[in-house]
């Protein structure tokens, strides 16, 4: 069995709404030092395998085919072995 | 000229669109349950607006999955006329049947109201009974309609004429170039954020939609109702 | 004897405190029972309860549940009526509106929850009373609310504000119930403790109503819908007690809702009522698992016994105490007659919901639920809902009162010229556009919504016929709080005004009473005071009370909020050509005042505007005169005479002739002859007072009609092309403003109060 941890964010040219109110919410609060803030998601997808780069082109599929939506967004996973 | 309009699950426009079809042509038109693939005796398909499978993950990203989406897809494909509305529209940039794609609305509120909209494009089947540049308003309804593209889409988009409306007055939402509905580049599947069945009867408070479902009538009448 | 030893024993053996500890320790405190109460279950027993039975007790007692502070008070309510279906006592109450249909309504807080997480506590308050609606059978069709928040002024304030709508929007938008009404009241008093009240009306064909009743010995009970978590354990309980300090921490995992279930949950269950399958259907609202369950069995007459390893379970471990406690939102409990789970399963699995058979009906009168292979609980379910305790509590006339008897509200004010009063009073919060909240509502979805937010009540038409249902929710606590009967009887005339205004015959009530804690014998006057006021108006006006909500303990340090009964009214609107809203619509139209203007200015508008204060005599209602008025509104509406209609309440005459100025973008020239100072005469807040626009022609009808009922009706000006409010008092111009300059400061009041830093968005 196989635990793939993947981040799902919106590409760097997009603009990010939520992470733009976020950071004017911490300037608001004092941290100046704050130059920005993106917002995305954390994915945990548990995969019945004994195969870890079979596991790992199955979760590659998955983020592409449905997870992400490649005109906004862009992923990347860690994969681990689990018990 | 019969109408499909495909139900999945937390589709909740579903029935206003039967209704308008119903009102405005006294056509037929049926609810399609997603689980059904084959959409061929339909001459054109309606995807309404809602929050299918719970808008989870992204807007219109589950549902682009559905059986009844390989049906859509082979009708757009063969020409017939496939119109998303809402959550009908990002179903349709989620399955790349239209470019670009959706972001949450740029103040990060959910926005209902009496829009007004630019027709941009009368020479598509869905917009041949406005007149070029006529002002409407049609309601919209949505959390996600900050539509994006990247710019050399966006050229594109220009270029052949697929921006049909465009939002008038302050943009609601913070979508590029205010757009608030395009087509492909045959025009014959049209996605648009505002809900033109919400507004075809003088009590609703605007008949400007009736057009729109008066146009898409009309171009089949004249190219293939033969029958 | 053999059984009960049974049912201590297994107790034990999951670490629970045993049964003498429980007594010894007294830890039935801990879920809100007294002594007294705990004693009583023993006596009803027969024996020391476990801490299963020990919870199930406590939560069918507490208020929420069990009405016990409330029910001898209740009773006073007219809860019948011609055109009742149903009354109190079910999920929600069902009124005929011809043609073989029936509307369906109910009103319900979730103040508490809303409290400690606002987005959560909101959305399932809205979820909740959609199931109510929808387990009668009916197709929801629009969401109200009301609500009640501190001063915008604190940043704690606009989170809950932000949130509370947030969260309704989000329930409301993706489940496609059109939210088309409510309202929005901000106050010092509501600091700590908001108000989140959810309204659902739905209509149903008169076949297919349901009830929540376990009836036919054998048959299975169905469980539908989300797996039980952990969540909201000891909701109603929780519901039943005052917030404090610790509230937060004691909060058990808050509930979140899930609309996308619940719009499936709703189709299949509509699908089942179509189909004619179900027996009995009740939510799993309010003390979950153990409530409905009970419920439907005493309502039966039978017996239920249940298996709680059946019940699906999102967590592992929980123990019998936690899956019957458990709040966990969007989940239906079923009975159906033996043989017909498969249609049920089908019906579930189409719209990709779990099911499973957890229980049977029984004979006799055991409540009797089993884990592991063992009996957990064995309680006569009646002793549940039968004998919960009844509190008749003190009163008493707190001191505040009387010295309000005596003071003149008017007197502070008679140096305050109207143009300054009117502009301050436009931008406040409270008389504010509510635009900033309602664009975050789909009010439209359902494409049936023929006047949205903003007018005095909301109208949605009924498909297939020429029928229109008018809906408003409506409850000043200031008034409630100077004169809790005259404030009663304004809640629901003031409701029933709207309607009316709208085109629509008042049908009936769904009430919430918000209250603070009734173990104060000045809360408890306010209610029972404030129920009299309400009762008697809900008789005189021919509006029984079908259905609602208690919400006691609302208080925060000690602190009780205003007395705020919310009412919910419904009204049938008999041809949509009547649909009427309170925008001028044409120029040269006469503006008619119906009903007469007093020196009333205790709690009023312009009092909390300009001092803060709440202060002397509420405005006295005449119920006779109101009734009088709705005659000669509603007549004049159907005989096609009126243009406009406009309920002159909170802001009084100035705010009601600004409000249809700005919604129809016209102008007025208005001149009054009075013996009252201008500024009184303009702000007061008299009731039973309706402000119409009839087109010259229809004028002497109008006199007529009035003259005729008994209703004072005078000619005050008219409707101009330009956008020009002015306003003369015995010959002297005292308001003139531009309705572009009315109409920002309207527009602005909230945006500007919640984003204080900067101008506005957008």
């Amino acid at each position: 069995m196989y635990k793939a941890t993947i981040f799902v964010t919106l590409k760097e040219s997009v603009l990010d709404p939520q992470g733009v109110a976020v950071k004017g919410s911490l300037h608001s609060l004092g941290y100046a030092e704050v130059k920005d803030v993106r917002i995305g998601k954390r994915i945990e997808v548990l995969i019945e395998s004994d195969n870890r780069r079979k596991a790992e082109q199955q979760v590659r599929e998955i983020c592409e085919k449905v997870l992400s939506n490649p005109v906004i967004e862009q992923f990347r996973f860690e994969l681990e072995e689990v018990a | 000229m019969r109408f499909a309009v495909p139900v999945f699950p937390g589709s909740n426009c579903d029935l206003d669109c039967v209704h308008a079809i119903e009102d405005v042509l006294q056509e037929p038109v049926e609810p399609v349950w997603h689980q059904e693939e084959d959409v061929s005796r339909f001459d054109a398909i309606i995807l309404p607006g809602g929050f299918s499978y719970g808008d989870y993950l992204r807007t219109g990203a589950l549902a682009r999955f559905s059986p009844v989406m390989k049906g859509v897809k082979q009708a757009a494909e063969s020409g017939k006329l496939v119109i998303g509305i809402c959550n009908g529209f990002q179903i349709l940039l989620e399955m790349g049947l239209l470019p670009g794609a959706m972001l949450t609305n740029d103040h990060l509120q959910f926005r209902c109201e009496m829009q007004t909209l630019i027709v941009e494009n009368v020479e598509t089947p869905f917009t041949c009974k406005y007149a070029p540049g006529e002002a409407i308003r049609i309601p919209i309804a949505h959390m996600s309609g900050n539509y994006f593209c990247d710019p050399s889409t966006l050229a594109e988009l220009k270029q052949n004429g697929q921006i049909v409306f465009r939002y008038a007055g302050d943009n609601p939402n913070g979508s590029i170039e205010k757009i608030a509905g395009i087509c492909n580049r045959k025009r014959n599947v049209l996605g648009m954020m505002p809900h033109p069945e919400r507004a075809i009867a003088d009590w609703m408070g605007s008949e400007d939609g009736k057009k729109l479902f008066q146009s898409m009538f009309a171009y089949w009448k004249e190219n293939c109702g033969a029958a | 004897m053999q059984r009960e030893q049974t049912v201590m024993k297994s107790k034990s053996a999951i670490s629970e405190p045993a049964p003498e500890i429980i007594r010894e320790q007294k830890l039935f405190k801990e879920m809100g029972l007294t002594e007294a109460e705990y004693e009583q279950i023993i006596g009803l027993l027969g024996r020391l309860p476990n801490w299963t039975e020990v919870g199930i007790y406590s939560v069918m007692w507490s208020e929420h549940c069990s009405y016990k502070n409330s029910k001898p008070l209740l009773k006073r309510f007219p809860t019948e009526g011609p055109r009742v279906l149903q009354g109190p006592g079910e999920g929600a109450g069902v009124i005929d509106i011809g043609d073989g249909q029936a509307v369906v309504f109910k009103i319900e807080s979730h103040n508490h929850p809303s409290a400690i997480e606002p987005f959560q506590g909101a959305a399932t308050g809205v979820g909740g009373i959609i199931r109510d609606v929808f387990s009668m059978g009916a197709r929801p069709v629009a969401l109200l609310n009301s609500l009640r928040f501190g001063n915008l002024s604190s940043p704690r304030v606009r989170y809950l504000f932000d949130q509370v709508v947030a969260g309704i929007a989000h329930y409301g938008n993706c489940i496609g119930i059109p939210t088309v009404g409510g309202e929005v009241m901000f106050d010092d008093c509501y600091e700590g403790n908001p108000l989140v009240n959810a309204m659902c009306v739905g209509i149903l064909n008169h076949e297919d109503l349901q009830k929540g009743i376990a009836s036919g010995t054998g048959n299975p009970v169905i469980y539908v819908g989300a797996s039980t978590g952990r969540d909201g354990i000891h909701g109603a309980t929780f519901a039943s007690e005052e917030l404090n300090e610790g509230s937060e921490e004691k909060r058990p995992a808050v509930q979140v809702g899930d609309p996308f279930m619940e719009k499936l949950l709703l189709e299949a269950c509509l699908e089942m009522v179509k189909k004619g399958i179900l027996l009995g259907i009740q939510d799993m609202g309010a003390a979950g698992l153990t409530c409905s369950s009970a419920e439907m069995a005493a309502k039966g007459g039978q017996g239920l016994d249940l298996n709680l390893d059946l019940v699906p379970q999102r967590e592992e471990g929980m123990t019998p105490y936690e899956i019957m406690l458990s709040e966990s939102q969007e989940r239906m409990l079923l009975v159906v007659e033996q043989g017909r789970e498969q249609e049920i399963k089908e019906i579930c699995d189409k719209w990709g919901l779990q099911s499973a058979v957890v229980g049977r009906v029984t004979e006799g009168n055991r409540y009797r639920i089993f884990h592991g292979g063992k009996i957990v609980a064995d309680i006569p379910v009646n002793t549940l809902v039968d004998d919960a305790p009844v509190y008749v509590r003190e009163g008493r006339v707190p001191d505040y009162y009387q010295a309000y008897q005596n003071i003149r509200a008017e007197e502070a004010f008679l140096d305050v010229s109207p143009q300054e009063a009117l502009d301050k009073v436009i931008s406040s919060i409270n008389t504010g556009s509510k635009r900033y909240v309602y664009r975050q509502y789909d009010h439209m979805v359902r494409t049936s919504t023929a006047v949205c937010p903003g007018s005095d009540a909301a109208v949605i038409v009924v498909r297939g016929t020429e029928k229109a249902l008018a809906m408003s929710t409506d409850g000043n606590g200031r008034y409630v709080y100077l004169d809790p009967v005259q404030g009663g009887r304004i809640a629901v005339a003031e409701a029933a005004r709207n309607v009316v205004c709208a085109g629509a015959v008042p049908l009936g009530i769904t009430d919430c009473l918000n209250f603070g804690n009734p173990e104060k014998p000045e809360v408890y006057w306010q209610l029972s005071q404030s129920i009299d006021g309400m009762a008697e108006a809900c008789r005189i006006l021919e509006t029984p009370v079908v259905g609602g909500n208690v919400s006691l303990y609302n208080e925060t340090k000690g602190e009780p909020i205003y007395p705020t009964p919310v009412v919910g009214m419904v009204g049938l609107v008999e041809k949509r050509e009547h649909i009427t809203t309170s925008a001028f619509k044409r120029a040269g139209d006469a503006i008619l005042l119906l009903g007469e203007t007093f020196a009333e200015l205790g709690g009023s508008e312009l009092q909390h505007a300009l001092t803060g204060e709440v202060r002397g005599r509420a405005p006295v209602c005449d119920l006779e005169k109101e009734k009088a008025l709705y005659k000669v509104v509603l007549a004049a509406i159907q005989k096609g005479w009126v243009s406009s209609a406009h309920d002159a309440s909170e802001g009084g005459l100035a705010v009601a002739l600004a409000e249809s100025c700005i919604d129809g973008q016209k102008g007025a020239e208005v001149t009054i002859q009075t013996s009252l100072a201008p500024i009184v005469h303009l702000f007061s807040e008299s009731q039973s007072r309706v402000i119409l626009s009839v087109p010259d022609e229809y004028v002497e009808e109008v006199h007529q009609l009035a003259e005729k009922n008994g209703v004072a009706c005078s000619r005050i000006g008219r409707v101009t092309q330009e956008a020009h409010l002015s306003i003369a008092v015995n010959g002297t111009r005292v308001i003139g403003s531009d309705v572009a300059e009315l109409t920002k400061r309207w527009e602005e009041a909230i945006p500007c109060a919640m984003n204080p830093s900067s101008t506005l968005t957008n």
